[in-house]
């Protein structure tokens, strides 16, 4: 039998235009979960072993770290990242288990309207961030504040 | 040593099998009188060497004849006695009552996930329907050389050489969560065949397997939890497999 059918009964799906959301939200928890792995074990190492370790945690730690534009930086893809790595998860959960059209709609829109507004309180926390607020005992704030 | 006995002229070796008194509670269906499935209980005295499906006969054969399960081969090959055994999918024919806890009841159940018809037989279609999605078969436009065969290397056979093994039980498939609870996903049987022809050297229809496995409801939706792996009767490395389709569709190559 050497009999060659030309792709026999097969309608080739078409592939319905624009983006692949699945496979991009598929490669995004992976690129993004290696890339947490670094952020959050930084992030934990660097507030909680480094120097005086967990003590040395106070505003003047804080507001001295989100005034360098590193750790803003490094603050800021941490947020990002981790926000839209867990609100796809909990979609793809909300998906399993919300199984009502209309339920599935408003818990999907529910993380979307958290997801968003966290983004945006976080960022703006970041960057507008003031480490030296008027009036405060100056022993509280970071050394810089006296210094200028 | 069965052949000591044998010798000494004493008992036949099927009399040295020890043997023991088994529960076996089923979970048993009959559309036509009941609304709900009903655990029935059903103490059974079985030897050594019995497997799951040889108390389901006996259950069968010597206690209640209406009892409806699918079984064929009852030796591993055919695949159709896959079914919740102590909450976990194995095939019955390959399941030894002796490497189960005997001292507790055995728990038989239909495979979940796909449609309850009686007893522990369920609706295979929307099972075959999605294996017969990704178009199972070699797709090949050019004529084998010589008019005879068409040659492969040794490592281009093993290459796809864990998912020929396939026998489409649907232990895997009636075991992923993902099958559960979406009703359109491919589920690992269908991945697995496809894998067998995407990396199969002879095959040309790779492309059109990957956009159907691209879909929404394709390779993205598996989870990795292993459920399907660990179900395999056939020992093949399902998630694994579904991983390599994965890859596949990214580099959008085999």
């Amino acid at each position: 039998m050497t009999v060659s059918i030309e792709t026999p009964r097969a309608p080739r799906t078409v592939r319905r235009g624009g983006i692949n959301w699945e496979k991009w939200g598929w490669i995004y928890m992976r690129v993004s979960g290696v890339a947490l792995v670094v952020l959050i074990f930084g992030h934990l190492f660097v507030n909680l072993m480094i120097g005086d370790g967990v003590k040395a945690l106070d505003f003047a730690f804080v507001g001295g770290k989100l005034s360098n534009p590193f750790w803003q930086w490094w603050d800021t893809l941490l947020l990002w990242l981790a926000l839209i790595h867990g609100a796809n998860g909990m979609r793809t959960i909300t998906n399993d288990y919300a199984r009502n059209n209309l339920v599935n709609l408003i818990l999907k829109g529910a993380i979307l309207a958290a997801t968003i507004v966290l983004l945006i309180l976080g960022t703006l926390v970041i960057f507008t961030f003031d480490p030296c607020p008027a009036g405060a005992a100056a022993n509280l704030l970071p050394t810089f504040c006296s210094a200028g | 040593m069965a052949s000591d006995v044998l010798e000494k002229g004493g008992p036949r070796a099927h009399d040295v099998v020890p043997t023991f008194t088994v529960t076996m509670i089923v979970r048993r269906f009959d559309p036509e009188v009941d609304n709900e499935p009903r655990w029935v209980d059903y103490d059974l005295q079985m030897h050594g060497t019995d497997r799951v499906l040889d108390a389901l006969h006996k259950i069968k054969w010597e206690i209640d004849g209406s009892l409806a399960f699918r079984r064929s081969c009852a030796h591993g090959v055919c695949g159709s006695d896959a079914m919740r055994i102590n909450g976990r999918n194995r095939l019955a024919c390959k399941t030894l009552l002796k490497d189960l806890d005997i001292s507790k009841p055995i728990y038989i159940e239909a495979l979940k996930g796909l449609p309850l018809e009686k007893d522990l037989i369920v609706d295979m279609e929307p099972f075959f329907d999605s294996f017969r999605e990704v178009q199972p078969f070699l797709m090949s436009s050019s004529k084998p050389k010589d008019g005879k065969e068409r040659l492969q290397s040794s490592e281009e056979r093993a290459r796809f050489d864990d998912t020929t093994k396939c026998i489409l039980c649907a232990a895997c498939t009636s075991s992923c969560p993902v099958f559960w609870t979406d009703g359109q996903y491919f589920g690992p049987a269908a991945i697995v065949n496809a894998h067998r022809f995407i990396f199969d050297s002879r095959d040309e229809g790779s492309q059109v397997r990957m956009d159907i496995l691209n879909d929404r409801e394709g390779v993205w939706r598996c989870r990795t939890t292993f459920n399907c792996t660990d179900a395999c009767p056939r020992g093949i490395q399902v998630t694994q497999a579904i991983a390599e389709v994965k890859q596949a569709i990214m580099r959008g190559k085999p």
